[in-house]
């Protein structure tokens, strides 16, 4: 008897170490970008770096482009892949036969596997182009072809999320709709998505962390223009975000340097963005167990 | 690597920040560049206890193309000046159709865009306090402007002769308003009649000696200039006699 409870013990320790150290190389990689970041807030002074140019060859490191880059980008890939998600989560769930559902779940889940760079590259050669010649824009490396190719990306997430969150609805409440006279529709406008729309909100801010954080596809397909998006326009403009400025540029900086530590800097600023983002999706998903699910 | 097997050469991708900042780390042997090294970065060199050594191993020419369907077929420097530094809005100020001008550039890793900015955005003023326009789209990759211009009638982009493929019109460019205007070529290049070309560096960490020394030699000499022509680049005077 004393055997199997030596290794039991062993592989408890060992399962335990390496769950902790999980979290220590998540601190440790927190701790390296602040040390690496955050000089770049006492180097250059605050006017300098949230302005509105970015020329960090010649010292002008106006970081506001770029996050309102992100943000354009993030915020219209999110309205395109909503509807559609939501839509596609609904049909799924509450009105396709059985064996559709069957093939289109793991068809969703395949699409989640495509490397971004064939996304990207599906971008630069085919969408861009459609998006020149239709909306006759200068170019079609724009903030709008970033987002569409960004929703695509983000549509897995959001189908699933919103999905579970469709499968945890009681069947009861569909039940009293369709008693109560509803059609099938209104059960599902009126009843079922009201109930899940605290799961919808944390399909949607999943999607919008997946977004945020691309990077290839991104940079293949928005320009890479560091300009102040000012008016709807600029929807249709190039823009360059926090994530490709990092890509492009980490490769060249010498170590040290002030245009380096801008970069962890915008590593940092990315950062606090998306930890906002999933702590609004972790709030929705407590709300919803707090609930039981219901509404 | 045939010809030698027991030496191995391992290359690594980038701009020419790239290759000096890892030549400043000390990681690498040799850093090919298509600008020189700044004061700052033989500084910053010199204290990691690393001499960088220049050699010039090529040419290279900067062609200015746009797609095959834009009238544009020549510029001086200036309107190319005019054009990235925002002021030209349209192809019709320059004698093109109504449209509007979109801007390609490299990413501001890569040599050529400083070059660029120096010789031909500033006019190699020190003074000039230029800077590309911030609406200047920068690619991550060669690959990514010649896509660009090859498929869209508003586009201007830039890069070494070498990168230039048959689906883009190259620009033949002039000093002045009254000429001449010359298309980049080896043989232009070489008279220095076109007006944007560059010398390509390879830098050493120190003197060269052994297996590097040999490289150099060999990339220098007749074997290693004859692939210099045959990849687009213009060879070495020395070479060419």
């Amino acid at each position: 008897m004393r055997r199997p409870r030596l290794s039991e013990f062993a592989v408890e320790t060992l399962i335990k170490a390496l769950g902790f150290s999980t979290i220590g190389f998540v601190l440790l990689i927190f701790l390296f970008l602040l040390r690496e970041g955050m000089p770049i807030f006492f180097q250059v002074p605050s006017g300098n770096l949230f302005g509105p140019r970015w020329y960090p060859t010649f010292g002008i490191f106006g970081t506001l482009p770029l996050i309102l880059g992100s943000i354009l980008v993030t915020l219209l890939a999110i309205v395109i892949a909503l509807p559609l998600g939501v839509a596609t989560a609904v049909f799924v769930r509450e009105v396709a036969p059985r064996w559709a559902r069957e093939v289109l779940k793991p068809v969703i889940e395949v699409l989640a596997g495509i490397p971004s760079v064939v996304l990207g590259f599906f971008g630069m050669t085919f969408v861009a182009p459609l998006v020149r010649d239709v909306l006759h824009a200068p170019t079609g490396l724009t903030a709008f072809t970033g987002s569409f190719i960004l929703a695509y990306m983000a549509l897995p997430t959001i189908i699933s999320v919103a999905d579970d969150a469709l499968d945890s609805v009681p069947k009861s409440y569909r039940d009293a709709g369709l008693a109560m006279g509803a059609t099938r529709w209104q059960t599902i406008w009126r009843v079922i998505i009201p109930a899940g729309r605290s799961g919808i909100l944390t399909a949607v801010m999943l999607g919008m962390g997946r977004a945020i954080g691309e990077t290839m596809a991104v940079m293949m397909v928005t320009g890479n223009a560091a300009v102040m998006p000012d008016s709807l326009l600029a929807l249709f403009r190039p823009v360059r975000t926090m994530t490709a400025t990092v890509a492009a540029e980490m490769g060249e900086v010498a170590r040290g340097s002030t245009h380096y530590h801008a970069l962890f800097g915008i590593g940092i600023i990315l950062f606090v963005l998306t930890f906002l983002i999933n702590l609004a999706a972790a709030s929705a998903i407590f709300q919803r167990r707090r609930k039981g699910g219901l509404r | 690597m045939t010809a030698n097997p027991q030496v191995r050469i391992s290359v690594t991708g980038g701009g020419s920040g790239t290759g000096i900042a890892s030549l400043i780390n000390g990681t690498i042997q040799i850093a090919n560049a298509s600008r020189e090294m700044s004061a700052e970065e033989i500084a910053e060199a010199k204290k990691n206890g690393i001499t960088p050594v220049r050699f010039t191993v090529a040419l290279d020419a900067i062609a200015v193309v746009v797609n095959r369907n834009n009238p544009v077929s020549s510029l001086t420097l200036q309107q190319i000046s005019d054009m990235y530094a925002g002021k030209t809005g349209r192809w019709s100020d320059i004698g093109g159709e109504d449209r509007p001008v979109v801007l390609l550039s490299r990413e501001s890793n890569s040599g050529t865009y400083v070059y660029f900015l120096e010789q031909v955005i500033r006019r190699g003023g020190a003074k000039s306090k230029l800077l590309f326009s911030p609406a200047t789209l920068l690619m991550p990759s060669s690959e990514g402007i010649s896509n660009e211009v090859t498929q869209n009638p508003n586009a201007v982009g830039y890069d070494g002769l070498g990168y230039v493929t048959p689906e883009q019109k190259v620009i033949a460019v002039a000093r002045t308003a009254a000429g001449p205007w010359v298309l980049p070529s080896a043989a232009t290049v070489f008279d220095a009649s076109y007006p944007v070309s560059r010398p390509l560096y390879m830098y050493t960490a120190g003197e060269p000696s052994g297996e590097v020394k040999r490289y150099l030699d060999w990339i220098r000499g007749p074997a290693g200039q004859a692939l210099v022509t045959t990849l687009g680049f213009v060879p070495l005077a020395e070479a060419r006699q």
